[in-house]
């Protein structure tokens, strides 16, 4: 009994740990890794309370799927937070909604 | 100002759910004796080894009892994954040459993730096909075929899943669904009434219509996972 | 010490759903970049999940699962926890990761239109 509290505890403290890290950092692609270890610490916490279809869930959708979704859309947008963007006019459209190259 | 703001809001939320969860005890018996039955829970629980032979109770309240609701979430995805191949879609121009997106991989990695994909793919039907005696089902077999084939597309740089076999599989999986609904609508005026015969606990073919809909959901959410993610690997990068 | 010990455990498991709760809301009020957002939206579903699962447990009790196990431990007297919340949150895992998908195509959409995914540089509403 009393070792499932202990596990709970530190458990609890690094999960927090680990969503303060993921908001707080400017480096997208570390954050986005935060969120994994998030899910993988959630599985952990499903299991613990008798939960293991959750468990599953969680694990094979939310550490790997997410992730790499993430990662697909950090590498078509910006990788940092704080990225000015170069001076560029938005794109003109013409009449039949293709772009136009300036 | 607007920090100032935000914070007074998200003490507001602290205290309302602190205070909230202070009256639902942690780990306090609230179904009462399962077989008096006076919660839904204790029903699900005391009907579920002798009605249905199912031995995971989860999987027949998905499947059987909010059958349903499984239904309606099987065509959220379905709408996840059309929406997000309408909006990234990019006409492809005449002379505009492919590039690949992805750098190829060591000669360990790809020598690897061949070796290993099958493993992944006989364990992700074990646990779809066995959902109703274990813990899994469809979901969860589903996500992990899916990730077999995300692990081939990073290996190999033009690795191909046939776009044509995907939307066949998921057809026939989602009408296989409603199909077995409507048969049960018309043989016994319930929709996805259990009417295959239920045989004994703990048996693979037990359970009536449960594996039958398990399996066919595994196989749509893997077809749809995976055509989400050759969606997402394949966008053609503008700069 | 019984009543201690629930009390932490409950203080760890309640505190850590609230704390996500609390920490996504704020990425998604206050953070200006789109991605940053959409991990502020991921974090809220985590915490809820994990709220649901601590309200349906039930101390002492057994997965709800009838193996052959599981029918010796009814048999002696055992109790099994609540498979409800179970049921309500695989659902709820799966529509969450479909919403984070089409969130994510509509900021690779918005960066490719605007050259920037910071909310505060998008400002030609013309079209």
């Amino acid at each position: 009994m009393m070792f499932n509290v202990i596990v709970i505890l530190v458990l609890a403290v690094i999960l927090l740990a680990a969503a303060v890290y993921a908001v707080a950092q400017k480096d997208l692609l570390y954050a986005v890794l935060a969120t994994g270890v998030i899910s993988l610490i959630l599985s952990v916490f499903f299991f613990i309370m008798q939960a293991p279809d959750v468990a599953l869930t969680e694990a094979a959708i939310g550490i790997a799927l997410t992730t790499i979704i993430f990662i697909i859309t950090i590498r078509n947008t910006s990788r940092r937070e704080d990225e000015v963007p170069v001076e560029h006019e938005p794109d003109r459209v013409d009449k039949e909604s293709k772009i136009i190259k300036q | 100002m607007k920090k100032l703001l935000v914070i007074l809001l998200l003490a507001v939320v602290a205290y309302s759910l602190g205070t909230a969860l202070m009256s639902v005890k942690f780990g306090e018996n609230r179904l009462g004796k399962v077989q008096d039955e006076e919660t839904v829970s204790a029903f699900y629980l005391n009907n579920t080894p002798e009605k249905l032979s199912v031995a995971n109770v989860v999987t027949a309240i998905v499947v059987n009892y909010r059958g349903f609701d499984t239904l309606g979430e099987v065509s959220v995805l379905f709408l996840a994954a059309m929406g997000l191949g309408s909006i990234l879609y990019h006409r492809h121009k005449e002379g505009e040459e492919e590039e690949a997106i992805l750098k190829p991989s060591s000669q360990l990695v790809q020598a690897g993730s061949k070796l290993i994909f099958p493993a992944i793919l006989v364990l992700g039907a074990y646990v779809f096909i066995h959902g109703h005696l274990t813990p899994g089902g469809g979901f969860q077999g589903g996500a992990i075929i899916a990730t077999g084939f995300l692990l081939m597309m990073m290996a190999y740089k033009d690795y191909k899943v046939s776009h044509k076999v995907l939307t066949w599989v998921e057809s026939i999986a989602g009408v296989t669904f409603a199909g077995i609904g409507m048969w049960g609508l018309i043989v016994s005026q319930s929709f996805l009434e259990n009417t295959l015969p239920i045989g004994t606990l703990n048996n693979l073919f037990s359970g009536g219509i449960i594996p039958i809909i398990y399996v066919a959901v595994g196989f749509k959410v893997a077809a749809e996972l995976t055509g989400v993610l050759d969606t997402l690997l394949n966008i053609k990068d503008k700069h | 010490m019984n009543l201690d010990t629930n009390l932490l455990m409950s203080i760890g498991v309640y505190g850590s759903a609230i704390g996500l709760i609390l920490i996504g809301l704020y990425a998604v009020l206050i953070k200006k970049h789109l991605t940053k957002i959409v991990i502020g939206l991921s974090i809220i579903d985590a915490g809820i999940h994990l709220l649901f699962i601590a309200i349906g447990y039930i101390s002492g009790g057994t997965a709800p699962i009838f193996s052959p196990a599981g029918e010796k431990i009814v048999a002696n007297g055992g109790i099994m926890v609540d498979p409800v919340p179970q049921a309500l949150v695989l659902t709820a895992i799966v529509i969450g990761f479909a919403v984070t998908a089409v969130a994510l195509s509509l900021v690779i959409r918005l960066y490719r239109h605007h050259h920037t995914a910071r909310i505060d540089q998008i400002k030609s509403l013309k079209w």
